[in-house]
């Protein structure tokens, strides 16, 4: 039990890199917004014209 | 004492014809798997043969407990429907009613994500060949999941060789608490539940598309009360020294980590069984409610009730079963399941273990659910929609189309481990350490006297004499180190026959 405790708490060493990555962190959450923006952006021009028709009339057999 | 872990996937593909007024299934696969091979007999030196399967050593209705329930109904196998086996050492065939990929046989994770993505690719030519043979209009689109949303499911099959002397009802207790559990970085996200009686609302995202389908614990079917350890014997292999642990419940993954991290460390912990270095028996008191809770609870907390009267969460487990692995690695190493890509898997589990703990949003580049549902989380956001607007079903079911120009999996930003040159090479070059090297070689090199294959044999006719069967029954050999050479100085498949037989 006391081995699994030790795995599982970050060690003090990655704890103070958390610390550290902090304010960069907020950098790439601005980031991660953008990034999904411009995603998002892209999926209106790929997702298919007729996608909801698409999806109702979606059916497969089952397999196996 | 644990022996390699020689693996592979099957995947069943969603197969729909656009642009056309009806369109039947079966029919669709075989055009599909007909195009790729006339496309590649047309384009490539590395022709495809037109190989027939050899059905002689399918025996799906064999039951590794040693005997099959009266009421249990074994999966029929289906000879007539097309049946192409690749350069590559894969099997690309029609499997009911749709297309099927086989990977070849991997020594380990990494071979399987490498030929995972190669199927993928084999996907993408045979879709753009069967187009050119389409009427103007129609197309064929191919995605890689689990579920149509509306209650039909469709697997992807792992593959796993063990030691024979290891007792089933062993592999039972500890591969149910892994295949449980583990659904928190295997699963492939789906909007809804198709478990009966669930309401939408219920549910409106869970981890994965097949715990739904799930009905018992252990059983050897596949399409009806599908259970969550297949009992299929069929070894492929030597059966006095070797079982294949057929494994039916895992999702069909886009992401390639967690396609590593499914495969790795199912080797690990069967590895670990072999070995009988397994921490405890996690029994669930109810395993059938446990893999659909695991896969309903996005906060990843909920406890499971085990039979000892304690319970424990699917990411508590994981943690022993990852400190275990830690253990076993130092004790006993990892050759079994490849040194190197062992440690690798044990880094990238403890990793996505700790994402999951802190915050799984950090996971979207990883895994396929997180991805999956952080896109369509944002999507909602702009659009303003709820769960069930069916834009957002549209959405899911198109992260998962194959199709280049409109996959969304390929447009979320998954890490690969994997680059397309090389799975480009996978689509035609086998893998070098597995009896798949031999089988790759031979079609490539002898196809027009290669008249049958299966996974442990093939049938050549060289002319006059009988057929010649050459039985592959050691997985492990067949390997560029055994026969490289050999394949390489033979310049007629008689004299590899003659070579092989003194």
């Amino acid at each position: 039990m006391a081995e699994r405790e030790q795995k599982r708490k970050p060690t003090p060493a990655r704890e103070t890199d958390e610390v550290e990555e902090a304010p960069a962190k907020s950098e790439s959450g601005e980031k991660i917004k953008a990034e999904l923006d411009e995603l998002l952006d892209e999926i209106d021009d790929v997702l298919e014209s007729n996608a909801e028709d698409f999806v109702r009339s979606y059916v497969q057999k089952g397999g196996e | 004492m644990a022996i390699p872990k020689i693996c592979g996937v099957e995947t069943e593909l969603s197969i729909v014809l656009r642009g056309a007024a009806e369109s039947n299934p079966v029919t669709a696969s075989s055009l599909l798997i007909n195009a790729y091979v006339s496309d590649l007999s047309v384009t490539a030196a590395s022709a495809s043969p037109k190989v027939g399967w050899d059905f002689e050593d399918e025996h799906p209705d064999h039951d590794a407990r040693g005997f099959a329930p009266s009421d249990a109904s074994p999966p029929e196998v289906d000879t007539h429907l097309v049946n192409a086996v690749l350069t590559n050492g894969a099997r690309f065939y029609v499997d009911h009613a749709h297309p099927e990929l086989s990977t070849p046989e991997c020594a380990d994770a990494r071979a399987v994500v490498t030929w995972d993505r190669a199927a993928e690719l084999i996907l993408v030519r045979a879709m753009a060949a069967a187009r050119r043979l389409l009427p103007e209009g129609q197309e064929l689109v191919v995605h890689k999941n689990n579920s149509d949303g509306k209650g039909n499911s469709y697997g992807c099959h792992e593959n796993y060789l063990m030691d024979r002397a290891v007792p089933f009802n062993k592999i039972i207790t500890h591969a149910t608490a892994h295949f449980v559990s583990r659904q928190l970085f295997t699963g492939a996200g789906k909007v809804g539940s198709e478990a009966p009686g669930v309401p939408f609302g219920e549910v409106p995202y869970q981890l994965t598309q097949r715990a739904d389908f799930f009905e018992a614990e252990v059983g050897l079917e596949t399409t009806l009360k599908r259970p969550i350890v297949n009992t299929r014997d069929e070894p492929h292999a030597d059966s006095q020294k070797y079982r294949r642990l057929h494994v039916i419940v895992g999702d069909a993954n886009l992401s390639q980590v967690a396609t590593f991290l499914k495969v790795g460390t199912t080797a690990i912990v069967l590895a670990m069984l072999e070995d009988d270095f397994l921490p405890r028996e996690f029994v669930f008191r109810a395993p059938v409610q446990a893999i659909r809770a695991v896969s309903y609870d996005r906060t990843l907390r909920r406890p499971l009730d085990l039979t000892d009267g304690t319970s424990i969460t699917a990411l508590d487990i994981q943690w022993e079963l990852l400190d275990r692995a830690r253990k076993y690695a130092e004790d006993r190493g990892l050759e079994v399941v490849g040194a190197e890509v062992g440690a690798e898997v044990l880094e990238r589990w403890e990793a996505v273990l700790t994402g999951l703990e802190t915050d799984p949003m950090t996971l979207a580049h990883q895994l396929d659910w997180v991805a999956k549902l952080r896109l369509i989380e944002a999507w909602r956001e702009r659009n303003e929609t709820g769960w069930d607007d069916p834009r957002v079903a549209a959405v899911a079911l198109q992260y998962h189309d194959l199709r280049p120009e409109r996959s969304l999996a390929a447009r979320v930003g998954l890490e690969r481990l994997v680059d397309d040159a090389d799975a480009s090479r996978a689509m035609t070059q086998p893998p070098e350490d597995t009896r798949a090297y031999f089988r790759g070689r031979c079609l490539a090199k002898f196809a027009s006297s290669v008249v049958a294959a299966n996974w442990d044999s093939l049938v050549f006719d060289v002319g006059a004499d009988p057929l010649r069967r050459v039985p592959m029954m050691e997985p492990m050999r067949g390997t560029r180190a055994h026969v490289g050479t050999l394949l390489d100085e033979c310049t007629t498949p008689a004299e590899l026959l003659d070579r092989l037989g003194s």
